[in-house]
């Protein structure tokens, strides 16, 4: 009964406008994790062999252009990623899945697989997200702030409580003080995004990264700081990773100079 | 078509070695969900407030999706089956295109029809007021959507196989072309209705990337078993081990119940009875 998300991403690269499913988002805010700061050279020497990557939704196209730059660097070396929402990729590394890197959009399902003993080594938050308001291209309804969500004669989306952006969402709502009554709860980011872009709904909550990706079909709204959630991505080697020393290669890349400029152009914020 | 117990037929090993393998393909992954669910809490799970409500509304929608599916899937699959015209095939492909669409495209395809953009949603909207997306009628169609074509190739092939002279006897007796249809034709597709149906029905209660893409997760109003399972699934597992278990245990029970009550009757002939 569920379809599968790498299904639902081809399908959606048929046809083009889409967002794929998957991609619960970002972070929690509560969780405890990342310490050390972020290396800031790339890695000295290059590393080979397979490097098997497992990001969150949220990280697609940051990631792809991150492995294809990592792999210029390192020509011996060989990248491959499976994006999915980060709670699915915690189920797919607990039964097994032959994985060295794990970013997660969130620091909660990242905690999930420390406490289930799966990471090596303590994970580090790489980037930052903030949620923000997509709206359709030129902001038909004129929707200037979290506010005015709670006009009940607009259609608004948001994630289900159960992903991250869901309960981002309810946060800000409640930092904001308003009541909002969606009218559906996306099992994820993108659904979001896909019901805004498609003109079906009116606002949504997303995050930067969406708007940016959503291109000419999107505005964005921004929540001021005061009332907004930051969210977190962590990343770390897994236990039991089958190339431990091309996924610390990978990750410091990630942190480096030059990962940190990709990640930006996405529209991620360093940690 | 024996209905009779107990009777053998020498099957060869090798087809007996597949079909075991095949049934083992299919119980293997059944008996990994029954290993994993939580009993103490199940009952629990099952009193929730929001699965009652998810599971009455998956039976409501997906027998109304069943009933439009013969409504209109019975006519389809007569006039793909009986009548020359050309580019049936085309029309043919092109009624069961979504049973290979991934479904959540198919909801997209949906969106464009009929939501607030789509080629007949806006004049729904502009005219009538009425916008279907998000709505519980939204879920009925995607269900329907998905599902009908089950019906219709299923129908489709029996009233290819079934013999015309029965259609014609009733004809030269005088029945008009409306009361064969109902006396005749009806009750000699009926095994391959009740299977056609049953078929769609189960399609349309698992159905999950349509609906949500389409009429959305709103409990109460669009949240099906399927897409609170999922959900439930992000939280807790074992939540969701639990109501995929009463989504299957419905289904295993319809499956088994109908099967020797509906199936068994393939070679009854049609009685006319004018």
């Amino acid at each position: 009964m569920r379809r599968s998300p790498r299904l639902l991403l081809s399908a959606v690269a048929l046809l083009g406008f889409l967002g794929a499913s998957c991609g619960s988002d970002d972070s929690d805010s509560r969780a405890t994790t990342p310490a050390e700061d972020a290396p800031t050279t790339d890695t000295p020497t290059t590393v080979s062999g397979d490097v098997t990557v497992f990001a969150a939704a949220s990280l697609t196209a940051a990631f792809t252009e991150i492995g294809e730059a990592f792999m210029v660097e390192n020509p011996d070396a060989n990248v491959t990623f499976n994006f999915a929402s980060s709670s699915e990729l915690v189920t797919q590394i607990g039964e097994g899945a032959p994985v060295d890197v794990f970013a997660s959009a969130d620091l909660n399902n990242m905690t999930k697989l420390t406490d289930a003993g799966n990471n090596a080594a303590e994970p580090v938050v790489f980037a930052t997200n903030l949620a923000e308001i997509i709206v359709g291209p030129g902001n038909p309804e004129g929707i200037a702030g979290v506010a005015d969500l709670a006009n009940q004669d607009l259609i608004v989306v948001q994630c289900a409580p159960e992903v991250p952006c869901g309960s981002y969402a309810e946060q800000i709502f409640a930092n904001a003080g308003v009541t909002v009554t969606p009218k559906s709860f996306e099992q994820n980011v993108k659904a979001v995004v896909t019901k805004v872009t498609l003109g079906e709904a009116d606002a949504g909550i997303v995050y930067a990264t969406d708007v940016t990706a959503a291109g000419a079909d999107a505005e964005g709204v921004e929540i001021p700081a005061d009332i907004n959630v930051v969210a977190q991505y962590p990343i770390a080697v897994t236990k039991q990773a089958p190339n431990p020393q091309g996924a610390q290669a990978f990750i410091d890349f990630v942190n480096g100079e030059q990962g940190q400029k990709i990640l930006a152009s996405y529209g991620f914020l360093a940690p | 078509m024996s209905r009779r117990r107990g009777r053998q037929v020498g099957l060869p090993a090798p087809v007996l070695a597949l079909a075991v393998v095949a049934v083992v393909f299919f119980a293997l992954p059944l008996i990994g969900l029954l290993w994993r669910v939580p009993w103490s809490n199940a009952w629990q799970y099952l009193t929730e407030d929001d699965v009652l409500t998810a599971l009455r509304l998956s039976l409501v929608c997906s027998l109304w999706a069943t009933g439009l599916s013969i409504l209109f899937g019975v006519p389809l699959a007569w006039l793909l089956a009986r009548v020359e015209f050309p580019g049936r095939g085309a029309v043919r492909a092109l009624c069961t295109l979504s049973m290979v669409l991934p479904p959540v495209v198919g909801g997209v395809a949906l969106f464009f029809a009929l939501g607030r953009r789509g080629i007949v949603g806006q004049y729904l909207d502009q005219w009538f007021g009425i916008t279907l997306p998000f709505t519980t009628a939204a879920v009925v169609i995607a269900q329907t959507f998905v599902a009908m074509p089950f019906l219709v190739i299923t129908v489709e092939a029996s009233l290819r196989q079934l013999d015309l002279r029965f259609d014609d006897a009733s004809r030269t007796l005088g029945a008009s072309r409306w009361y064969t249809f109902r006396r005749v034709t009806i009750p000699a597709i009926r095994p391959a209705l009740a299977a056609g149906s049953v078929l769609a029905w189960a399609r349309a209660l698992g159905e999950f990337g349509a609906t949500i893409t389409f009429a959305g997760n709103f409990p109460g109003t669009t949240q099906t078993m399927p897409l609170a399972v999922y959900l439930s699934l992000e939280t807790n597992p074992e939540e969701a081990i639990v109501l995929a278990l009463v989504l299957i245990a419905i289904s295993f029970v319809v499956l088994v119940g109908l099967r020797d009550r509906w199936f068994g009757r393939i070679d009854q002939h049609p009685v006319v009875t004018p």
